[in-house]
Parts: C-alpha cells; sequence; structure tokens
C-alpha cells in the first residue's frame, strides 16, 4: 500500500458527500448528463475499496482514521476486513449503477439535482457505517442513514402517501438507533473501549456480564428496525412511494442491510449464547414467513418485491443468529446473491412502470418484443432470486440448506421455515419476470418501448454479476465470501461451494422448494386471493398501530404542555421566583448553616449613610406608585443608589455598569408600557398581592441571608492574587475586570454576546409578530 | 418629550456619548471600562437621539441595521478568537503586536478586537430592541 493510503481512504469516505454538494450544480449546468459525472464519485471509491481486496483477502485488516477528541478517546477512524469491504464494495458498485440509472429515470424531472444530492449523501453515509471503526462514527452514519432516507422517501414530497411514509421510516429506524446509542454506551462501558476492532476479542467478558441482555436487546433494537424484522417491518413497504431508484438502492444493498450489518458484526462478539440463538433466529423466521405470504398477496410490482426483502431479510437475520459458521456461510452468499438479484429487479420494475406507465402485475403483459434487454435482466435475476443452478443465488441456497439441515428438531424446524420462503419467493421472483413480459400482450398506459441504456445497464450489469460470481466461484469465494464470513465469524473460513450440483439433502431441499414455487406460481392468483382474504380477517396490523400510536403521542404532548406552558406570563414568574425562594432558603434551614448576626460597623459614613437612606426611599416608591410608570422610575432610584453604593465600595466597573443598565431599563421598560398599552394600574385583588409580596420577602430574605453567609465565609484569595498576579503580566492589562471578560474567561464572554444576539433578534421577532397580528387585524376591520 | 431643548441638545449629546462610549471601550483594559458599558453608554446616546428624532431618524443615521451591527460584532469577536488557531495556539490565546505609528508606539490585540465586539453586539441588540418598541406602528 502507498504511505498516503490513509488519506486516501478517508477521502473516498468523503466523495459521495462532495459529489452530494456539487450535484444540484451539475445537474443545472449539464442537465441529464450530470449523472454521468457524479457517478464517478462512487465510481473512484469502488476502484478505491477494490484495491483492498487482495490485502483482506490474505486474512489482514486495514485501519486507519484521525484523532477526534483524544480526551475523550474519541476518533474518526476506520476499520475494513472482510465484512467492512463487502459491504463498501456492494455500496459503492451498485451505487454506482444507481446514479447512472437515476439520471435516465429522473429525465426531465425539475428535482433531479436534489434527488442526486440526496442520493449521493445516503451513499455517503452508508458507506461510512460500514467502515467505522468507533462506536460514536457508527452512531452518526447510522442516524445520518435515517435522516437521509428520510429524504430519500419523501423526495416526492407534495404526496400525503410519501410524507407519512418518510416520517415512518424516520421515526421507525430513528427510534432505533437510538436504542442502539444506548446499546453502544453499554457495551461502552461493559468492556471499556470504543472501539469495534478493539471489541471482537473481549466477547467474553461482554458475554458474562449482567447487562449482557440489556445490551443485547438494546442492539437488537437498532438492527431490528433498520433491517425491518417483524414487528417493525410495516415501514419497509411503505417506504415504496420513494421513486424506483431509492427502493432498488435502499432495499438491496444498503438501508436495510445495515441492521444485518451489525449483527455480522456484533456475532462473534455477542453471539454463541442461547438469548442471541433464540431471538435471532425466532425473528427472523417470523419475518422471513410473514414476508413471503404479504409478498404473494401483492400486485404491485415494487410491493411484492418490497415484502421479499423482508423475507429475505429475515433469512438472513435467522442465519445469522443460527449459531454456526455454515450457518454464516450461508449468510454471506445470500447476502451477496441477494444484493445482486434485487437490486437488478427493483430497477427492472422501475424500468416497466417508466417505459409502460404501470407497475400493477395484472395489467401488464407481452412487453418482451418490446422490452428485451430488459426482459432478459429481469430473467437473469428472477433465476438467481430462484436459486436455480448456474447463479449465484443457487450457491447461497444450497450453503443455507447445508447449513440448517441436521437431525435435530430445531435444525428441521428452521429448515421448514426456509423452504418455504424460499419457495414463495421463488414464485414472486418469477411473477415479476414473466408476467409482464410473457403472455398475450396488454394495453399499458404508456406505448411501451425499450428504454435508453442508462435504464437497462444497471440491471443487466448486476443480474450477468450473479451469473458471473457464481460460473467464477473460485474467485468470488476467494476475494469476498471467505474473507466475509471470516471476519463474521472470527476464525478462518474457507468457503467452495460450486454451481456445480452435488448429489445429497441440500439438493433434495432445493428440489422440493423449486417445485413448490412452481406451484405457487402456477396456482398464483388463487394463493393471492387467499392471502387477501387471511389477512382481512386478522385485522389491522403494526401499520395502523404506528398511526395510532403517533396520533396518541401528540395527544399526550399537548397535554403536558398545556399543563407545563400555560401562557401566561404571571405563572412563570411566580413559578421561578417561588423556586428561587426555595432554593435560597431551604438548605440554610436544613443544614444549619444559617448567617451568624452581622457586627455592626463601627463608623458608616455620612455619605453611605445618605444612599442607603436613597435605595430604601426607592423601594417605598415603588410600593407606593399610584401607576405601572411611577413605579418603573422609582425603581430606577434604587437601582442608582446602589449603583452609587458600589462605587463607594470599590467597584467602579460593576457600579458604571449599574448605572448604564437602570438607565436604559427605565426607558425599555418605560417603552414597552407605552407599546403594550397595559392598564396603568394594578389591578390584582388584594390576596394575590399578599401571595405575591410573600414570595418577595421570601426571595429578599434568602438573598440576604446567602450574601451575609457569603461575606462571613473565611475569603478564599486564590482567585485573586492569580488574577492580580497574572493579569498585568500575562494578559498586558491593569483592569483585572475586564481583562478576566475579554482575555481569561473569554470563551465565556463569546457564550454571553450571542446570548445577547439572539435574546435581541427573539424580542424583534415577538414585537413584529406582535405589530404583524395588529397591523392585519386593522386591515380586517 | 419632544421638546425643543431636547431637540437641540440631542445631537451634541449623543455625540459626545458615542465618543466616550469609544473612550471608555479602549480604556477599558487599564481602567474602568470595557466592551459592555461603552456598548450601553453608545445604547443611551441611540437612545436619547431616538427619542428627540424619531426612529426612522435613528435608523438614517446608524446607516445599516442594527441587529447587523450586532452580528457584525459576533463575527467579530469569533474570529478574534479564532486567529489564535491559525498561530497554533488555542482557540482565544491573546495576541498582541507593537506596531509604531507617528513615533508612538500603539498596543494591539485580538483582545482588543474581541471587546470591539461585545460592544458591538451590546449596541446592535439593545438599540434594535429599543427602536422596535419605540417604532409607532405604520412606520416600517
Amino acid at each position: 500500500m502507498a504511505a498516503n493510503a490513509p488519506a486516501l481512504t478517508f477521502f473516498a469516505l468523503f466523495l459521495p458527500f462532495i459529489a452530494a454538494v456539487f450535484a444540484p450544480v451539475l445537474t443545472r449546468l449539464l442537465g441529464d448528463r450530470a449523472a454521468f459525472v457524479l457517478s464517478l464519485a462512487p465510481a473512484l471509491a469502488f476502484a478505491h475499496f477494490c484495491t483492498f481486496l487482495p490485502e483482506i483477502a490474505g486474512g489482514e485488516v486495514v485501519t486507519g482514521g484521525y484523532a477526534w477528541a483524544p480526551s475523550f478517546n474519541l476518533s474518526f477512524s476506520w476499520f475494513l476486513d472482510g465484512l467492512s469491504l463487502t459491504f463498501a464494495l456492494l455500496i459503492t458498485g451498485i451505487g454506482t449503477l444507481i446514479v447512472v440509472y437515476s439520471g435516465g429515470y429522473m429525465k426531465g424531472h425539475e428535482g433531479q439535482g436534489r434527488f442526486l444530492a440526496f442520493m449521493l449523501a445516503f451513499m455517503g453515509a452508508m458507506l461510512g457505517l460500514v467502515v467505522s471503526d468507533s462506536f460514536l462514527m457508527l452512531f452518526v452514519y447510522w442516524e445520518l442513514t435515517s435522516i437521509t432516507s428520510f429524504l430519500l422517501i419523501g423526495f416526492d414530497h407534495e404526496r400525503e402517501a410519501a410524507r407519512r411514509a418518510a416520517l415512518q421510516a424516520l421515526v421507525v429506524t430513528g427510534g432505533g438507533g437510538l436504542c442502539l446509542l444506548a446499546g453502544l454506551v453499554f457495551l461502552w462501558n461493559i468492556t471499556g473501549v470504543t472501539q469495534l476492532s478493539l471489541l471482537v476479542h473481549l466477547g467474553d467478558g461482554l458475554r458474562q456480564s449482567p447487562f449482557y441482555l440489556a445490551t443485547l436487546l438494546l442492539v437488537l433494537g437498532g438492527a431490528f428496525t433498520k433491517s425491518a424484522q417483524f414487528p417493525f417491518h410495516f415501514w419497509l413497504p411503505n417506504a415504496m412511494e420513494a421513486p424506483t431508484p431509492v427502493s432498488a438502492y435502499l432495499h438491496s444493498a444498503t438501508m436495510v442491510k445495515a441492521g444485518v450489518y451489525l449483527l455480522m458484526r456484533l456475532n462473534p462478539v455477542m453471539g454463541n449464547t442461547p438469548a442471541w440463538e433464540i431471538l435471532l433466529p425466532f425473528f427472523g423466521g417470523i419475518t422471513l414467513i410473514a414476508g413471503s405470504f404479504l409478498a404473494v398477496r401483492q400486485t404491485d410490482l415494487k410491493l411484492m418485491l418490497a415484502y421479499t426483502t423482508m423475507a429475505s431479510l429475515g433469512l438472513l437475520t435467522m442465519l445469522t443468529g443460527f449459531g454456526s459458521a455454515h450457518a454464516v456461510e450461508a449468510a454471506v452468499l445470500y447476502l451477496v446473491a441477494h444484493s445482486l438479484f434485487k437490486g437488478a429487479l427493483f430497477m427492472v420494475a422501475g424500468t416497466v412502470d417508466h417505459e409502460a406507465g404501470t407497475r400493477d402485475v395484472t395489467k401488464l403483459g407481452g412487453l418482451r418484443a418490446a422490452m428485451p434487454i430488459t426482459f432478459g435482466a429481469a430473467l437473469l435475476a428472477a433465476l438467481s432470486m430462484g436459486g436455480l443452478p448456474l447463479f449465484f443465488g443457487f450457491l447461497a441456497k444450497e450453503e443455507i440448506y447445508a447449513a440448517l439441515a441436521a437431525g435435530n428438531p430445531r435444525a428441521v424446524f428452521f429448515t421448514g421455515l426456509a423452504v418455504i420462503g424460499n419457495a414463495l419467493m421463488f414464485a414472486v421472483a418469477f411473477a415479476i419476470a414473466l408476467k409482464p413480459f410473457v403472455g398475450p400482450h396488454v394495453e399499458t398506459p404508456k406505448h411501451a418501448h425499450e428504454g435508453p441504456v442508462t435504464l437497462w445497464l444497471g440491471p443487466v450489469v448486476l443480474s450477468v454479476l450473479g451469473l458471473l460470481a457464481a460460473l467464477f466461484s473460485g474467485i468470488a469465494h476467494r476475494y469476498v465470501s471467505s474473507p466475509m464470513a471470516s471476519a463474521i465469524t472470527d476464525q478462518k473460513i474457507v468457503i467452495d461451494m460450486s454451481t456445480m450440483p452435488h448429489l445429497g439433502l441440500p439438493l433434495l431441499l432445493s428440489v422440493i422448494t423449486v417445485l413448490l414455487g412452481a406451484l405457487a406460481f402456477w396456482r398464483l392468483t388463487e394463493l393471492r386471493a387467499f392471502m387477501g382474504r387471511a389477512l382481512e380477517s386478522l385485522g389491522p396490523g403494526p401499520d395502523r398501530g404506528f398511526d395510532h400510536f403517533v396520533s396518541g403521542l401528540v395527544r399526550v404532548s399537548g397535554v403536558v404542555t398545556r399543563l407545563i406552558q400555560p401562557g401566561r406570563l404571571e405563572i412563570y414568574i411566580t413559578a421561578t421566583f417561588i423556586l428561587l425562594a426555595v432554593t435560597l432558603l431551604v438548605p440554610p434551614f436544613v443544614f444549619g448553616e444559617l448567617p451568624g448576626f452581622p457586627t455592626w460597623p463601627a463608623t458608616i459614613l455620612v455619605q453611605e449613610a445618605a444612599f442607603f437612606a436613597i435605595a430604601v426611599i426607592g423601594l417605598v416608591a415603588v410600593l407606593r406608585a399610584k401607576d405601572r410608570l411611577t413605579a418603573i422610575v422609582s425603581l430606577g432610584i434604587q437601582g442608582f443608589a446602589v449603583a452609587v453604593i458600589f462605587l463607594l465600595f470599590g467597584a467602579p466597573d460593576l457600579s458604571f455598569t449599574q448605572f448604564m443598565v437602570e438607565t436604559l431599563s427605565v426607558v425599555i421598560l418605560a417603552l414597552v408600557m407605552t407599546r403594550l398599552r397595559l392598564s396603568p394600574r394594578d389591578h390584582r385583588p388584594l390576596a394575590q398581592k399578599l401571595f405575591d409580596a410573600m414570595v418577595a420577602i421570601a426571595c429578599g430574605l434568602g438573598f440576604t441571608l446567602l450574601l451575609m453567609k457569603s461575606t462571613q465565609a473565611p475569603f478564599d484569595t486564590l482567585l485573586t492574587d492569580f488574577f492580580n498576579a497574572y493579569s498585568k503580566t500575562v494578559a498586558h492589562g491593569a483592569n483585572v475586570v475586564n481583562v478576566i471578560i475579554v482575555d481569561f474567561r473569554g470563551t465565556d464572554t463569546l457564550g454571553e454576546i450571542a446570548v445577547v444576539m439572539v435574546t435581541g433578534l427573539a424580542v424583534l421577532a415577538l414585537i413584529r409578530v406582535r405589530a404583524g397580528k395588529r397591523a392585519g387585524s386593522g386591515e380586517g376591520q | 418629550m419632544n421638546t425643543l431643548i431636547l431637540r437641540t441638545v440631542a445631537p451634541f449629546l449623543t455625540a459626545l456619548m458615542l465618543l466616550f462610549s469609544v473612550f471608555v471601550l479602549l480604556r477599558g483594559h487599564n481602567e474602568p471600562g470595557g466592551g459592555f458599558i461603552g456598548g450601553l453608554i453608545a445604547a443611551s446616546a441611540l437612545a436619547i437621539y431616538g427619542i428627540a428624532f424619531g426612529v426612522s431618524a435613528v435608523r438614517r443615521a446608524i446607516r445599516f441595521h442594527p441587529m447587523a451591527i450586532a452580528g457584525s460584532g459576533l463575527l467579530l469577536a469569533t474570529l478574534s478568537g479564532l486567529i489564535s488557531i491559525l498561530s497554533g495556539v488555542p482557540f482565544m490565546t491573546g495576541l498582541w503586536v507593537y506596531p509604531v505609528i507617528f513615533e508612538v508606539e500603539v498596543p494591539l490585540s485580538t483582545v482588543m478586537s474581541f471587546d470591539i465586539g461585545v460592544y458591538l453586539v451590546v449596541v446592535g441588540a439593545i438599540t434594535s430592541i429599543a427602536l422596535a418598541l419605540e417604532q409607532n406602528e405604520g412606520e416600517s
């Protein structure tokens, strides 16, 4: 590796984000051709990650990074092993094709630049997620994928359904992300490390920790929501509201695979426990069966694919948690195969929709003559998805059955689930690849013809890859599958599954799967109707539950807000001052820290006494004032007297500021009075006045006690000495107060003036809102 | 409040107070004063001018929107803090230069520009509040 490899990797990780920034401008300049230029970004990243292949295949790991906040042991660091490298290649490789495809699919759409920007930003987030080494970086990227996918799913934001789907995905996956954060904090606390690469060998301690189960549940909360496992699966089919390139990308190789990635990453650390091997296969199995049955029911090409994606994710979760090296090998092969064929099929669905104007499978037929290339790609992808020989999907399925098929009842049960799920997915695969293309020609909303090269390039490349990877399985295993499986199990694994069928139980199970699948395909219409009736009898699902949850949340927060924010200034101020009085008065009495009685000073100068008297007169004047304006001005008297007292006791800066503040507050309060047109007099009833007086006196008493106590305590001159000694020598200033403000504690001051600025803006906004309302009502009259 | 006496005195008073505020600001490092106090004095000066001649006269006189003044102050203060990073010392470290102008050594520092930033924020924020409150409806 060249010496500048870390810098290059860093650049490769940020390349998609950089491209995202320039996407809108490029689209404006180059129009539809911008997608080609932009696809260079993921293509370059792909090429860069390819250079790591020999090294990783040799069993090494590549790490790199930069210190971020060393004092917190945080770093921006990445970690490439077989697992993350495979993901990185899938993300950038399929990403390149998707960007090209988006250019064709969104041709002429006014939001194309925005779309490409979101897409590339998502790509960057996903890439960062899978190569992250530090926990914090993993979490940041995890949430970033949630946010960018929110933007993508809600791209068509003028439609209600798209907005709802986007919000749903954000709430579900973002909420799961918070679970993950808590889980990562647990991991950090238990093991004391913040990096995934260091975590690998600490598994034993973690598994024995009393917090293991809590950690596991939190991490699964993150992984299951992201990977759409039952019962959090509902956001995935709803996310089909997004334009098809989004679905093709998010639901083949990226977003939803992030959860699976996390499970695989943590398998050597958290796996091999009863909880892991019960929870994962159980939820994975349910998701597999639910997803495949729901897929059969659909007639929309994208929804069919969405539910099979859910089923595939269930299968992957099940295999990851099954607890044997063979199962992990199967998961690896299936993950790669799935990314290829699902990406291709989604793009095919998009192309059909784009060219024919509908993606309802019952309204399509006989397109093979019009769209031969798309048909070919669809067929190849479906053969892989169906798991037929010569395709990578076949290898995956053989490995699945080889891993699951053992004598014990647990294995038989999960094998049964896998056979049913695979058979139904087989049926759906061919429903998608054959129904729109063969049979008699059906009239479609648009006159269908083959799409441009941008639309068929992606599906063709991915589906042909699915064939090539199987034909040259030696190479694929050497560089991709074996290193990935080794990383997941933390032991050296060599996968040698080839496309030559071996006689045995796995092949028999494959044959059964294909036969069942063919049967389901043949009677698909009846099966669909049956599933529809069965689901209706089951009642509303978790999708409806989500709506109830959200509206309930809004109601509860409304009630809470009305309770603690009644909107009356009097209540806020009263609450604030009562709390202040309690804080000041309770501790001295409870802890016996009352000040002693002060000693009367021996001599009081005449001028001091005079200004004290003025301050008291000011107070009396406030209390006796007939109207509010007089009260404000009288308060000013008291303030000026205090300022003079400060001056007399040697605090010129403080006194100076007090003078100015008093002047300005009287001016501003007077302005507020004239502006708000309050009633000039105080109309509070006597009881209210007495209560307010009590609160005021309690606050005053509290402050008096606090000040007396603090002046009676021995004065610690440490800071005074420090500032006196260094103010002139270090900061070149004789005025210690000002030196503290602008130099020693300058950062505090920066924060304070920012607050002043924001307060000014807020006041301005409030006044404007009021003026606007009045102007508005004036027009109305 | 709009009397002849006030209107006659106000320009002089405002000018004097503004001058004084700058004086207070600059001497703050060694004697009582500084950006906060200077800013408050300048804000009072503008308030007096506003009372005498109305809000739009003040707005014309200061040319910029007071909030823009406050914003530029915050920017100046932040930049003053950031300069030290360029010199390889921690954020907000005071840096000093001593150029000789007309044979007088004038100590200049990032601390001073920071203080000027404080001054501008205080003037801008308080003036914008005062002007907004003073403004009669109908004026814009």
